[in-house]
C-alpha cells in the first residue's frame, strides 16, 4: 500500500481565552489512507472541529493556534507552513465542506459567481472556460437545469441544492483531499442520504481520500473505511470500521455503540445510557478523561497520569486506560 | 375509550403578499389529519422537516387555534376553546420542547420556572410549592442545589430536565413532546429517553412523541404514524410498521436511515428531490408526484383517507405508493 496521503503526528491545538489557555485538541495522531475515507466521529466539544480547522488552517486568529505536532501532507508539514503557501494548498489539494450551507455560501453572490472565484484563485483561466468547467461540475453533484441554477442566490435553493453546490465548490479543483465536518447533520435522512452517496461516488470518481467528521455512528458505519473515536479532546480508539464496531475496546465506544435505539431493538425498553455528562474543556483531567463516566473505579494515578496511545490487536489503536478497555 | 381524538385536522396559514398584505395562498401544513391516543399509549409521530408534525403537535396543545376539524381531550371538544376554557384542560396537556436553551427563560432560576405552573394553576402555599419543586427535581435526576440556578449553568441534557420537569410538574395526562432529544449529545440522549420511558410508566402518561429519527421514535412508541406534506399516509404499530412497511414513504424512510452496523451496508434506493412546499401542494398523493409515479394522475380526486389493511394498520389507499 502506498504512503497515506495525510500523516498528523501529536497535534495540540489550543485557544488563548480570558479564562486562560484551553487545549481542545490534546495530542492526537491518525493517517488518512490514500483514496479512503476516514471517520472521525464524537460528541460536542470533543475537538473533531477543531481538528478539521488545524488540518486546514482555518483556526480562528489570533486565539487558536497550534502549539505542537505536525501534519504532513504530501511531504509537507501544514502546521509549519507560510500562510501564502497554505492558501495555495486550501481550495486545490485540501478543500473543506461545512456543516449548514447556509451560512457558508455568501447570500448576495450568485451560485456562478462563487463557483467562478473557486476556480480563479487557483488557475487562471478565460471566462468560458470557467464556466464550462462550472456547469460540468454542477452535473456531477446533479443539480438539474445547471445553466440556470448557476445565476441563482443560495436562498433560492433547498437545503440539499445547497449542499450540493458547497460540495461543487469543494471539488472543482479535484482535491486529493476533501474534509466534510457535518455534512449532512443539517438535512433531512432521505437527503442525507442522497448526499452521502455523492460524497462517495465522486470520491470513486476522482480517487480523492475523504475525512468525514460525523457525531453519527449510522453514518460513520454506512460510509467509512477507517473511524477514529474522539472524546475529550482526544482520540481513545481508532481501527478499521468493521473492527471497530464489531470489536470496540474502549469503554466510551462501548457505550456509545450499546445507547443509541436501533431500529430492531425492541421498543419501549431502557436503552443502556452512559451517565453524567460530555465534560467541558475547563474540565479536562490529565489522566483517562472518561474516568467518572465509565461507572468503573479509578485510582488516583488514572486519573493523574495520561494514558499511552496503544496498536492493541493488528491496526487497532486505543488509548490505553487499564480500567476502560476490556 | 381515547384520551385524544383528532379528526380531520387542518391547520393552514395564510401567506400575505403584495402592497396590501393580503392572502394570497394558503399554506397547508397540517392537511385533514385524523387519529386517537389511549391512556398510557405513545403514538410516534416522524417525518421530514417541513412535513407538518411541529404544526400538528402545537394544534393539539392549542398553541394554535385550528382552521378545521375536531380536538376531543378526555371527552371534551377543545377545538375552538377560548384560552380561559382551555386553563383547566392545560393541566393535563404539556409540552417538551426541542432546544432547551429557547424554551426556558433564561432570568428565571430553576425554582421560578417550575413554580409557575403552579402559581398559574393556583395551588398549594409557598411552602408546599418548594417541597414539589424538590420533588420534581428529584424525579428528574436533577440535584436540590439546581433550585436556584439559571438555565445557562447547564448542559444540554440537564436542561431538557428541567425542560421535563416542568412538564410534569402538574400531573398531566399528555405529552406533546416535540423532537426532545435532537439538540442532545449522543450519549445524553438516551438518558433523557430513559427518563420519559420511567416517568411514562410510573405516571401512567400518554405521549405524542415527535421526532424525525425513525430509530428513536420506534424505540419509544406504540404506535407510529409516518406524515408527509401535512398528511398522515401510514399508521400502525411500531413493529408493524418496521417490518411490514405499506406505503413507498415510509420504505423510502426505513431505507434512508443509516444502520450503526457495516456489516449491514446495502446499496440503496434513493429518492430524488426534496420534500415539496405546503403552499399549494401537488393534488392528489403528494409523494407520488414527487415520484412522478406513473400511477399518480389515478390518485387526483380520490379519496386518500387512511384505510385498514391488516388490524391496527391503516394506510394512505392511492394506486402509486401502495400495492
Amino acid at each position: 500500500m502506498s504512503a497515506p496521503i495525510l500523516q498528523v503526528e501529536n497535534l495540540v491545538t489550543a485557544f488563548d481565552t480570558d479564562a486562560g489557555r484551553m487545549t481542545a485538541v490534546d495530542g492526537i495522531s491518525f493517517e488518512v489512507p490514500r483514496g479512503r475515507t476516514l471517520g472521525i466521529v464524537g460528541e460536542s466539544g470533543c475537538g473533531k472541529s477543531v481538528t478539521a480547522f488545524s488540518i486546514t488552517r482555518l483556526l480562528p486568529q489570533p486565539h487558536g493556534q497550534i502549539l505542537e505536532g505536525s501534519i504532513r501532507f504530501e511531504g509537507r508539514d501544514l502546521a509549519s507552513l507560510p500562510v501564502e503557501e497554505m492558501q495555495r494548498i486550501r481550495g486545490n489539494d485540501i478543500s473543506m465542506i461545512f456543516q449548514e450551507p447556509m451560512t457558508a455560501l455568501n447570500p448576495v453572490q450568485t451560485v456562478g459567481k462563487q463557483l467562478a472565484e473557486a476556480i480563479l484563485l487557483h488557475t487562471a483561466c478565460s471566462k468560458a472556460d470557467v464556466l464550462a468547467r462550472s456547469i460540468d461540475m454542477m452535473k456531477k453533484v446533479r443539480i438539474p437545469a445547471p445553466e440556470q441554477r448557476l445565476n441563482e442566490y443560495p436562498h433560492q435553493l433547498s437545503g440539499g441544492m445547497r449542499q450540493r453546490v458547497m460540495i461543487a465548490m469543494a471539488l472543482i479543483n479535484t482535491p486529493k483531499l476533501l474534509i466534510a465536518d457535518e455534512p449532512t447533520t443539517a438535512l433531512d435522512v432521505t437527503v442525507q442520504a442522497q448526499i452521502l452517496e455523492l460524497i462517495a461516488d465522486l470520491q470513486k470518481e476522482m480517487g480523492m481520500s475523504v475525512i468525514l467528521i460525523t457525531h453519527d455512528l449510522g453514518v460513520i458505519a454506512e460510509v467509512c473505511d477507517e473511524v477514529a473515536v474522539m472524546y475529550a479532546g482526544r482520540i481513545v480508539e481508532q481501527a478499521s470500521v468493521f473492527d471497530l464496531f464489531a470489536n470496540p475496546r474502549h469503554a466510551y465506544t462501548q457505550g456509545l455503540l450499546e445507547s443509541i435505539p436501533r431500529l430492531d431493538s425492541k421498543p419501549k425498553t431502557l436503552l443502556k445510557a452512559i451517565p453524567g455528562n460530555v465534560p467541558g474543556i475547563a474540565d479536562f483531567k490529565p489522566g483517562c478523561r472518561f474516568a467518572e463516566r465509565s461507572g468503573r473505579e479509578h485510582t488516583e494515578a488514572h486519573l493523574n497520569q495520561r494514558p499511552a496511545f496503544v496498536e492493541i490487536s493488528p491496526n487497532h489503536f486505543v488509548e490505553n486506560c487499564p480500567v476502560c478497555i476490556s | 375509550m381515547s384520551l385524544l381524538t383528532v379528526q380531520n385536522l387542518q391547520q393552514h396559514f395564510p401567506v400575505r403578499g403584495g402592497l396590501l398584505r393580503r392572502s394570497v395562498a394558503s399554506c397547508k401544513a397540517v392537511d385533514g389529519v385524523s387519529f386517537s391516543l389511549g391512556a398510557g399509549e405513545t403514538l410516534g409521530l416522524v417525518g421530514e422537516s417541513g412535513c407538518g408534525k411541529t404544526t400538528l403537535g402545537k394544534s393539539i396543545v392549542r398553541l394554535l387555534k385550528p382552521t378545521a376539524g375536531k380536538i376531543e381531550f378526555d371527552g371534551q371538544d377543545i377545538t375552538a376553546a377560548s384560552s380561559g376554557e382551555l386553563r383547566p384542560m392545560r393541566r393535563h396537556v404539556q409540552m417538551i420542547f426541542q432546544d432547551p436553551a429557547e424554551s426556558l427563560n433564561p432570568r428565571h432560576t430553576v425554582r421560578d420556572i417550575l413554580d409557575e405552573p403552579f402559581i398559574v394553576q393556583k395551588l398549594g402555599s409557598k411552602d408546599e410549592r418548594r417541597k414539589w419543586v424538590l420533588d420534581l427535581l428529584d424525579k428528574v435526576g436533577l440535584p436540590a442545589s439546581a433550585m436556584d440556578r439559571f438555565p445557562f449553568e447547564f448542559s444540554g441534557g440537564q436542561r431538557q430536565r428541567i425542560g421535563i420537569a416542568r412538564a410534569i410538574a402538574l400531573k398531566p395526562k399528555l405529552i406533546v413532546c416535540d423532537e426532545p432529544v435532537s439538540a442532545l449529545d449522543v450519549s445524553v440522549q438516551s438518558q433523557v429517553l430513559n427518563l420519559l420511558l420511567d416517568l411514562q410508566r410510573d405516571m401512567g402518561l400518554s405521549y405524542l412523541f415527535i421526532a424525525h429519527g425513525l430509530s428513536v421514535v420506534k424505540h419509544m412508541s406504540d404506535r407510529v404514524a409516518v406524515m408527509y406534506l401535512g398528511k398522515i399516509v401510514e399508521l400502525a404499530p411500531a413493529e408493524e410498521l418496521y417490518h411490514h412497511p405499506r406505503h413507498a414513504y415510509t420504505k423510502a424512510l426505513l431505507d434512508a436511515i443509516p444502520v450503526p452496523d457495516p456489516a449491514k451496508r446495502r446499496k440503496r434506493e434513493l429518492l430524488q428531490g426534496d420534500v415539496p412546499s405546503p403552499i399549494n401542494p401537488p393534488a392528489g398523493c403528494a409523494f407520488g408526484h414527487r415520484m412522478k409515479h406513473p400511477q399518480w394522475q389515478a390518485s387526483v380526486g380520490m379519496d386518500l383517507t387512511l384505510k385498514e389493511v391488516s388490524p391496527g394498520h391503516w394506510v394512505q389507499p392511492c394506486p402509486c405508493c401502495t400495492q
